[in-house]
């Protein structure tokens, strides 16, 4: 199925003729047209201020650190440190599963924050905010470290969180750490996973002390997997059967304590680049641990992933890394089996994050599917260099694709399924085109690893191919 | 860590001790069911016809509104924002202010931005008068367009106050008193109030009273539009703007929502001697009797037989049911004036609603809940303003109810207490279409003694053992 690569320029022209000249001239740098041969990373502008005035999909820097990074830590307490929407708005929200005694070994289910008023804006935060660390030590007393996420007044006021931190680090022996992701930084949530990784880099990374005795050769750590739906754990099933050694996860279901000795690992395993290289480049640098980048979204993707990452391991590893493939090639070839016919050729358009829009491409493949356009909230230009590859020519891609732009292309690619987040999905169902939630997994998942994938056809399919669809028009309309 | 351990913080997590130490808390608040000003901004917007909510400040905060929102009503919730950054703490919004307006107005055709703002731009001290006249005056912002603005600081007040101040701001900037007699149309404003089932039995009781009414702001139909295969940005059926400017000459208002209306309430009778009554949310008989007597006063029609017949049939599924409330504890949580309703159902039902507990209360709400009480002669019951859901925890572990009221969130609560949870209020994630169900009316009073007794039916079935799993209930 050629793209035309005319027809979408066209289509692309026709979209953004009802911006004013500037907004115009601003917007079209950030869609462009994939071509593999002229330019990776130049397809689209990015990283850069949105318009004002349009339905941005994107957060703050904020959403950023306490959303992702940093938030699915379950045994450190996230204060939401300001005023009372955030913390609000993003409790529980993001879906990172974790296992543990709620309030005693996890504290996912919570929402904690200093809930500043008028009087604190006034008279600055900091006594309020040390006085809530000590409230904090003394009702949660197994919590292993606070986290200070700042809230946009933070940094309008002046306050000194660092300070504060430092004293309360002092007084109750746990990491109390300042993070400076007021959600005026920056330009989308990206900045805020960069500050929580920087803070992490200075406040957690090398901590630990490594018990020599306990390490083997195939100790690893997951980097950039958020546990949403329980991704982390079908993952590290797939990486306990090819013979390695997880010590750590970040963050989802993940530990400070684990955090603080990952120094000690052989290798990272990077699936959210978007998020966490940072972090793992500082390992690489500081500590000599190299990286490498995995997609476990649908078995030809994870298949390749698992072989590249069993290449950094002796052949005992590689030989095993061989058996989970072959172990699970019948049950992948039953799911494809299974799906594929009911979904070859549906047409599919992604906006999303920083990485899935790239990182499911292979999975939507397996089913023979067909991503029309890709869009990204909050990437970057090295993530529009390695998303030229993944997609065919002619394919649309855009950076910080807003509502209507987003609507306007649906009405002309006319997609089968849009793949987005919780703002999108009504308009689209609206619209009579099914839709899967893809930052949420749409309240199911996990989609990562071989048991994600057939949880992931499945739901393709039930959206798909929901008998509901075809009830939109009244019978006395057909 | 160790199962003992963990055993033993657990217990100690149970204890009165615990419960006092996190009464004590000063500093720092756990699970609280309060949202901040500008989301009630944003859904007050959601009720007026070709409205864009503009929120001036960063984009994460109206990313979260629209979540919020969006996954309540499940529904898309349209918003716009002045995406301010650094630079915009450094210079202030107006240069964001303007090109917003400037591409907001190409892409979304609206004929009012309905303008609130966030802790940012309150911080910073941009002042949204001059930016909207400035706007105008260099053609950023038409004449055509309304642009009504309120100041909606998320370091004061609530949801309710956001609200509140928007509606306030969008009534005042449109409406245009007349000399002319009042007309005959009574204008209902629900209050910040996510149930639409609300709205629509309140719309339906007038339309069989023969009433003219008004709704401000309607978004019963916008945030429950039908799914046709259209996606509207402005779905139809939201309160028309020429409505908005007439509505002060109006003859009377209702305030469903004593604590979500002041303001509005407020300026409604004193700038415009518009008769004003805010009345209890009609939730359970007494209350409902109330909004109707209300209602036969304004208009001077009498409660028409129809109605007086669901009265009937409300006091028979209560009669038919009540066994199964008497003497039943409550723990209720959640916004004020559903909480007033809900204890007044309760107490007619001879339940006994234990702990009232509201985030966002103020001293009056608690008076109000205790006279409740006291009408009833119930003491035992407890109600906590300014208090949250670990303060209810400590409260559910140490003195046990049957179950709890309220929103998605208290069941974190709930299942460690090991009681039935049934969803009312803002906001609701985890269980669909409740939202459509009225609570208000009789009507109301039919669902909420369905849920509720049902629910504890449900666990006594799920619960007994095969010789007391009997068929008749």
């Amino acid at each position: 199925m050629a793209v035309n690569f005319k027809e979408n320029e066209g289509i692309v022209e026709d979209i953004l003729s009802v911006y004013s000249e500037k907004a115009k001239k601003n917007r079209k740098e950030h869609i462009g047209i994939n071509s593999k041969e002229t330019c990776g990373s130049c397809v689209a502008k990015s990283n850069v201020k949105s318009l004002p005035g349009v339905m941005t999909p994107r957060g703050c820097a904020y959403a950023g650190s306490k959303g992702v990074v940093w938030g699915p830590v379950k045994d450190v307490i996230n204060i939401s440190h300001g005023p009372i929407g955030c913390g609000m708005y993003s409790w529980g929200t993001r879906r990172n599963l974790a296992n543990g005694e709620p309030g005693i070994e996890n504290f996912m289910p919570f929402q904690f924050t200093t809930d500043f008023k008028e009087r604190d804006i006034v008279f600055g935060g900091d006594k309020k905010l040390e006085q809530a660390i000590k409230e904090l030590h003394e009702l949660f007393p197994s919590a292993k470290g606070i986290i200070i996420d700042s809230e946009c007044p933070i940094g309008l006021i002046g306050d000194d969180i660092e300070a504060v931190a430092k004293k309360m680090t002092d007084e109750i022996k746990i990491p109390v750490i300042p993070v400076r992701c007021e959600g005026f930084r920056g330009v989308s949530q990206s900045l805020g996973h960069h500050i929580a990784n920087d803070t992490i880099r200075d406040f957690v990374v090398g901590t630990g002390e490594i018990d020599e005795s306990k390490k083997t050769p195939y100790d690893v750590a997951i980097l950039g997997d958020y546990n949403i739906g329980g991704d982390v754990w079908s993952s590290m099933k797939i990486f306990k059967e090819m013979g390695l050694n997880v010590v750590a996860h970040w963050s989802g279901d993940g530990s400070i304590e684990e955090m603080k000795i990952t120094h000690g690992v052989n290798y990272n395993l990077l699936h959210c680049y978007r998020s966490m290289n940072y972090i793992a480049r500082h390992f690489e640098e500081k500590f000599g641990i190299p990286w490498i980048e995995y997609n476990f979204f649908g078995p030809t993707k994870i298949k390749e992933s698992i072989r590249s990452i069993a290449k950094l391991f002796d052949g005992n590893i590689q030989e095993k890394s061989e058996g989970v493939i072959k172990a699970y090639e019948p049950k992948m070839q039953e799911v494809i089996d299974k799906y594929r016919p009911r979904l070859e050729g549906k047409k599919v358009m992604i906006l999303v994050g920083g990485l899935r829009p790239r990182h499911i491409v292979g999975a939507y493949e397996d089913l023979g599917m067909k991503v029309v356009s890709a869009a990204y909230e909050f990437a970057h230009t090295d993530d529009y260099e390695r998303t030229t590859k993944e997609l065919e020519d002619g394919t649309i891609i855009a950076d910080d694709m807003n509502e209507y732009e987003f609507v306007e292309l649906a009405n002309r690619l006319k997609p089968d399924l849009v793949a987005s987040g919780i703002k999108e999905k009504y308009v689209f169902q609206k619209m009579g085109i099914p839709f899967r939630q893809m930052h949420s997994w749409d309240y199911s998942g996990p989609y990562h690893g071989y048991d994600g994938f057939e949880i992931f056809a499945r739901d393709m399919d039930l959206a798909v191919n929901s008998p509901s669809w075809k009830l939109v028009k009244p019978r006395w309309k057909k | 860590m160790e199962k003992e351990e963990v055993k033993k913080i657990k217990d100690w997590m149970n204890t009165e001790e615990y419960k006092e130490k996190n009464f004590n808390r000063k500093a720092i608040t756990i699970n609280p069911e309060r949202a901040c000003q500008p989301l009630g901004a944003v859904l007050c917007a959601a009720g007026f016809e070709d409205t864009m909510p503009f929120v001036h400040g960063s984009h994460g905060c109206v990313a979260y509104y629209r979540n919020n929102l969006s996954r309540h009503f499940r529904e898309p919730i349209a918003g716009v924002c002045t995406s301010l950054t650094e630079d915009g703490a450094v210079f202030g919004g107006q240069a964001n202010g303007f090109e917003g307006f400037k591409n907001a107005t190409a892409l979304y055709k609206p004929k009012m931005f309905a303008i609130s703002t966030t802790c940012m731009s309150e911080i910073i001290g941009d002042d949204l008068g001059s930016i909207v006249g400035n706007a105008r005056e260099k053609g950023y912002l038409s004449e055509d367009i309304s642009a009504p603005y309120a100041n909606t600081p998320s370091f004061a007040g609530s949801h309710l106050e956001g609200y509140d101040s928007m509606l306030n701001a969008i009534i005042e900037t449109l409406g245009k008193k007349r000399d002319a007699a009042k007309a005959d149309i009574i204008n209902i404003i629900p209050g910040f109030d996510t149930t639409v089932g609300n709205i629509n039995e309140v719309k339906r009781i007038l339309k069989i009273f023969g009433i003219n009414y008004l709704v401000l702001a309607d978004y019963s139909n916008t945030l429950d539009s039908p799914l046709n295969g259209e996606y509207k940005l402005y779905p139809d059926g939201a309160t028309k703007l020429e409505d908005v400017k007439n509505c002060v000459n109006n003859k009377a208002a209702i305030a469903m929502q004593k604590y979500a209306t002041k303001k509005t309430a407020a300026m409604l009778s004193e700038k415009f001697g518009q008769d004003v009554r805010v009345v209890k949310s009609p939730i359970g008989i007494n209350y409902t009797d109330e909004f109707l007597m209300t209602l036969s006063e304004l208009s001077g029609k009498e409660v028409p037989q129809e109605i007086e017949d669901e009265r009937g049939r409300a006091i028979d599924s209560m009669t038919d049911a009540q066994q199964y409330i008497h003497g039943k504890k409550f723990a209720i949580f959640g916004d004020p004036d559903m909480l007033i309703g809900l204890t007044s159902y309760l107490l007619e039902m001879g339940g006994i609603p234990k702990y009232v507990l509201c985030s966002n209360g103020t001293e009056d709400f608690k008076k109000e809940i205790e006279d409740l009480f006291a009408a009833y002669s119930e003491s035992g019951a407890e109600v906590y303003i300014d208090k949250d859901l670990w303060h209810l925890r400590s409260l559910l572990m140490t003195g046990p109810v049957d179950m709890l009221l309220g929103p998605s969130h208290g069941k974190f609560a709930a299942r460690e207490a090991n009681i039935p949870h049934i969803r009312v209020g803002y906001p609701i994630f985890d269980r669909v279409n409740i939202h459509r169900y009225p609570l208000y009316g009789y009507s109301g009073v039919i669902n909420l003694t369905t849920w509720i007794v049902n629910k504890f039916l449900d666990v006594l079935d799920d619960t007994s053992d095969d010789a007391h799993f009997e068929l008749m209930r």
